[in-house]
């Protein structure tokens, strides 16, 4: 009699928790998701364009690292989206979900810019420097701990609080944008110092953006050896595993949240300093152009470490390039391209979920004989 | 179980009382067995099976959806017709009449007390018809004045036919309420009496089991001196309720003070309290340094502080991977918690922790396929071993434990066991916090009872029968009363 009943309980679907993958098993499911992900879209376009997948995906490679000039291009993007992906990471692991790297690069490139634009002329090459690497510093890192100073002490939303500062810090760039408009009321501050090219980071290599990459690769690794090797490091993981536990060796929990949120923001800062003062020496409301976002992806695809990061950044920018050179090419609008993207980026996170947990399938027959 | 009857479920914590009230409510399946009701089999699965079977469970943490009313709340959930407010809230008004509830229905759950949300809960499984309720350890969170509310109302819905079950582990209130009782121990059935002619200590009997000799090596306690003295300590929960009432006591240095009590009567708060956890609202901890003589008062300092004074206490702490552990972290990362800050330079060295890990796994035994394991994958056990085998190394001069052997097999409970005693034996003052109270009666050279937050007994651990600690760890109520009426 309670034979039967038993069989009732048990699903159709079992998920379950996998103890840990070896490293090659892993890698493996990622590849083949990637490969799963790229059948899917050739489908796709065949379904609704008619042209030949591989036509389409020769193109993306070719328009992401077609040309020496496209891979010196790939590679600044690179870098100022990995930067801001670095300067998101400490604070998402203490679970602190900062989604307001947007405004914080955005406040960090205002205030390389009004340096620029006010005491070009006035100091000294060499002082002007450093006061523009400064500026930005402090300003990101203003932006960043006001949300986790309310987070600290009231125990607010931080999620919230972040995202909203991102449209003020909008707000407050397109005003002065508007005040220092050259020519005035154009709505457009232009090159800024472009005679004396006062407060301009020095331009490295071919296409000058050797210094940017270079500055974001030393980053990159300062970053991983912070969280990995210091006492910093160590309790912000703490603090983001479980509060109680940091509680319960004596870690100053808001201690470790405003430091490491100052520490998130300079670095969103050094991100805007990196695109106004090394790369577009000018500044819109778009300069950060969802970066601070993009690197909420970058940062948790690579599970928080830096130096997979590299690797996640790349592969998401090379999408950016190649989806934007398919859409010339071929005549299809931007949305296409987004659609790829989408997919392809959708299949990589999907991965994770098959490489933790195991799915076994039973047949209806299979529980309806037992 | 009849219509027209109250029946209480008593136990002790773990005996299965409310994992056999869930699998009536649907919320577990049965491995075996079968339910029957009305005479029939009944097959549950979902909480919506056995609401057609028409059975209400009132769980002791509510249900309640926060923003809405009262009578929003009743009746979400239920798919008849139209959603039509006004025609249920006349409906339901009926019901809260004729049993005699108190309440405002227009008002929203978060402006509501404790006692308002519970009287919420049972109108909405009143209002979905059931016939059989179930009540979680309804009184565990009420004043004395809303308990005696709560049970006219349960006598005025028997009295019209609705069979009620109780699941409680307070001795009087079963007395004073149901009509027969069940008592449940470790997962298994007891018995079943008729009120009348049960009393406290033939339920305090059938609910400690008989006397189970365990064999724990116990040595005489070597020149005790006062370690930790504890005066008038109060402590209150964020709601104002007071979770510790004036406890006083002494714990000796080589000793093993054991702390009885139904779980949640303070004792998380009590060890809290001692580590710097928790804000006392009145009372002083007084800590008696064995290297300088000195003496500290330890209330309200940060565990960074105590610390700082030389005090060096350990504490196991009942939620071990969400306190004493980081779960996703490996074993040599969570040895260093305690220890990470020494060192000079901003870096931690990993080489001490490691090796403590390393000493750790091969002297407790722990089951695990390296050091650099994250200590979630471990099985409880080994989990705990980890987490001992942290808080001893460091020397303590003060180790308390919670519980400590929860959820561990009977090897690995006598290993603990003999920990403990060798700390006691090296002069350590231990407090460990138990449930089983076997375990209590042979480990322990002193047993503090608590009950309700208020110390009601501390008895030598040589002498105590079991019947004498169930008595004094469900008796708060009683003193609570009295003290009242002083």
């Amino acid at each position: 009699m309670s034979q039967p009943q038993k069989a009732k309980h048990e699903q159709l679907l079992h998920i379950s928790k996998r103890a840990a993958l070896p490293m090659w098993k892993s890698w493996l499911i990622r590849v083949l998701s990637v490969v799963a992900s790229l059948i899917l879209c050739a489908i796709i376009i065949v379904l609704f364009t008619g042209d030949n997948p591989i036509q389409i995906y020769a193109t993306m490679i070719k328009g992401a690292v077609g040309t020496t000039r496209r891979v010196w291009g790939l590679l600044q993007n690179v870098a100022m989206l990995l930067c801001v992906s670095l300067a998101v990471t400490p604070a998402f692991k203490m679970r602190f979900w900062n989604i307001g790297a947007e405004g914080q690069v955005l406040m960090g490139g205002l205030a390389t810019a009004s340096v620029m634009i006010l005491f070009g002329s006035k100091l000294p090459p060499a002082l002007l420097m450093v006061v523009v690497i400064l500026a930005s510093i402090v300003a990101g890192a203003i932006w960043a701990v006001i949300p986790a100073i309310f987070k600290a002490f009231w125990n607010t939303n931080e999620t919230l609080f972040t995202l909203m500062m991102n449209y003020i810090a909008m707000q407050i760039v397109s005003y002065f944008v508007y005040i220092w408009s050259v020519p005035k009321g154009s709505g457009k501050i232009g090159v800024i110092n472009a005679a004396t090219q006062a407060g301009w980071l020095p331009s490295l290599g071919k296409h000058g953006y050797l210094l940017n990459i270079l500055i974001v690769a030393v980053l990159t690794v300062a970053v991983y050896i912070y969280l990995k090797y210091s006492k910093h490091g160590y309790e912000l993981t703490v603090v983001g595993e479980s509060e109680n536990t940091a509680r319960y060796i004596g870690i100053n929990v808001k201690k470790v949240i405003i430091r490491t949120m100052l520490l998130s923001g300079a670095l969103c800062g050094v991100a805007g300093l990196l695109l106004v003062s090394g790369t577009d020496h000018t500044i819109t409301r778009d300069t950060a152009a969802g970066r601070g976002f993009t690197a909420i992806m970058v940062s948790w695809l690579a599970k928080f470490n830096p130096l997979y990061m590299v690797l996640t950044s790349l592969l998401i920018v090379f999408m950016q390039k190649g989806a934007t050179e398919i859409s010339t090419v071929f005549g299809l609008n931007d949305s296409f391209s987004d659609i790829i993207t989408g997919i392809i980026i959708f299949f990589i996170i999907g991965s994770e979920f098959f490489i933790n947990y195991t799915v076994k399938f039973r047949s209806s027959k299979e529980v309806a004989a037992q | 179980m009849y219509n027209h009857e109250i029946l209480s479920i008593l136990g002790e914590n773990g005996s299965g009382k409310t994992t056999l009230m869930n699998m009536i409510s649907g919320i577990y399946h049965p491995d075996e067995g079968q339910i029957f009701i009305g005479g029939k089999e009944a097959v549950i699965h979902s909480p919506k099976d056995a609401y057609r079977y028409k059975i209400g469970m009132i769980h002791q943490h509510f249900k309640l959806i926060d923003v809405f009313t009262a009578v929003e709340n009743i009746v979400l959930g239920i798919n008849e017709g139209k959603y039509d407010l006004k025609a249920a809230t006349k409906v339901v008004q009926e019901t809260c009449e004729k049993y005699g509830f108190e309440i405002d229905l227009n008002k929203k759950i978060y402006q509501m007390s404790v006692s308002e949300k519970q009287t919420v809960e049972i109108v909405k499984t009143l209002y979905r018809g059931a016939d059989i309720l179930i009540l979680d350890e309804p009184t565990a969170v009420l004043t004395p004045q809303e308990i005696d509310k709560l049970f006219a109302v349960m006598r005025r819905m028997r009295d019209d036919g609705k069979a009620i079950i109780i699941i409680t582990h307070k001795l009087n209130e079963v007395l004073s309420i149901s009509d027969r009782v069940s008592v449940l121990r470790k997962g298994e059935y007891i018995g079943t009496v008729n009120t009348c002619e049960a009393n406290e200590s033939i339920l305090t009997e059938m609910m400690v089991g008989e006397k189970v000799s365990l064999n724990i090596a116990r040595t005489e306690p070597q020149n005790a001196k006062k370690r930790l003295s504890l005066t008038n300590v109060t402590v209150l929960s964020d709601d104002g309720r007071s979770i510790l009432k004036n406890v006083n006591f002494t714990a000796n240095a080589g000793e093993i003070l054991g702390i009885a009590g139904i779980s949640g009567s303070g004792q998380k708060e009590l060890l809290e309290a001692i580590a710097g956890l928790q804000h006392l609202k009145s009372g002083s901890i007084l800590y008696y340094d064995p290297f300088t003589g000195k003496e500290e008062n330890l209330r309200d300092k940060t565990p960074m502080q105590i610390k700082n004074l030389g005090v060096r206490l350990s504490f196991v702490p009942e939620d071990r991977l969400g306190m004493g552990l980081v779960g996703s972290m490996d074993i040599t990362d969570n040895m260093m918690l305690r220890s990470y800050r020494s060192g000079n330079g901003a870096f931690v060295h990993r080489k001490a922790p490691q090796d403590l890990a390393k000493r750790v796994v091969k002297d407790l035994k722990v089951v695990t396929p390296g050091v650099q394991t994250p200590v979630r994958r471990l099985s409880g056990g080994n989990v705990q071993k980890v987490l001992v085998g942290r808080e001893i190394s460091a020397s303590p001069t003060v180790l308390m434990a919670a519980y400590p052997v929860r959820g561990l097999d009977i090897n690995s409970s006598y290993m603990i066991y003999n920990l403990l005693t060798e700390q006691k034996e090296n002069g350590v003052a231990v407090i460990f916090v138990g449930e089983d109270l076997d375990v209590l009666t042979e480990l322990c050279d002193r047993i503090l009872v608590i009950s309700g937050g208020v110390v009601t007994g501390i008895v030598d651990g040589r002498g105590a029968t079991k019947e004498e600690l169930g008595l004094l760890m469900t008796k708060a109520h009683h003193s609570e009363k009295e003290g009242a009426a002083q």
